[in-house]
């Protein structure tokens, strides 16, 4: 009995410590932004509103994508005092692909790869201050990537 | 993680692949049930233990993540280091030097 109640503590406390940062990254993550099925909800959890077209964010991603499932992005801002690029995938299942967030140096200036489920613009919204810009490249998928 | 850091001019490229499976939770194995969502939602970086790029991402990266990420700053020898956290409270750290390029 008394091994029984040492298993069970020791599974408490493991499970308390496993939960904690669980907890934390739970608290930071963007669920409103990152769950919204339409890029207006998605846009609003982040907070972004009246941004305007900007010719100072280069949108690298090919014109044609055969498998959704990796597009590959190079995105830059010119725009002075880059704070945050957001990704967003108009026509897919949950638009915000991510945020990104630049502090100490780091440029901004990222290449990575996403999922597209169908043909659709990309759009990325820059913040920079209180002010938000924006440019949107389309990508024509020939296969569903977001499975 | 697989990582690398180049330093060219005043320049550093990072580049990092992670392996993970990056699950929507909207497809479906074999037999017709539903993969949970597992994906990876946090990733911080950091140079020397300053912050440099934070990132909060959703199901949309695809599977086994890949990102490169460029700072100023940095010298050779200086550590960059990455650490990623999931929504199933996975985590894991790694850290490169900075080399010449």
């Amino acid at each position: 009995m008394q091994r029984r109640n040492f298993l069970g503590l020791i599974i408490a406390i493991t499970a308390t410590a496993l939960l904690l940062p669980l907890r934390a990254v739970a608290a930071v993550w963007n669920k409103a932004a990152f769950e919204s099925s339409k890029l207006d909800e998605a846009e609003k959890g982040l907070a972004i509103n009246g941004e305007t077209t900007s010719k100072d964010i280069e949108i690298i991603a090919p014109d044609r994508a055969e498998n959704g499932a990796i597009v590959q992005l190079e995105i830059t801002s010119r725009i002075p005092n880059t704070e945050a690029i957001a990704v967003f995938v108009e026509k897919n299942p949950t638009a915000l692909i991510g945020n990104f967030m630049f502090s100490n140096g780091a440029l901004p200036q990222i290449v990575t790869r996403i999922k597209m489920a169908e043909t659709s613009d990309i759009k990325i919204i820059v913040k920079a201050g209180d002010r938000y810009f924006t440019a949107s490249k389309n990508v024509v998928v020939l296969e569903n990537g977001c499975g | 993680m697989k990582m690398r850091a180049k330093l060219k001019g005043d320049v550093t490229e990072v580049k990092v692949i992670i392996s993970h499976p990056m699950e929507t939770g909207r497809k479906k194995d074999d037999f017709g049930a539903l993969i949970p969502a597992h994906f990876i939602q946090l990733v911080t970086t950091t140079l020397n233990d300053k912050p440099l790029l934070e990132m909060q991402w959703g199901t949309g990266i695809s599977k086994n993540p890949y990102l490169t990420f460029y700072l100023k700053g940095a010298k050779v020898g200086d550590t960059i280091s990455v650490t990623w956290h999931d929504n199933l409270g996975a985590t894991a750290t790694q850290d490169v030097a900075v080399i010449q390029g």
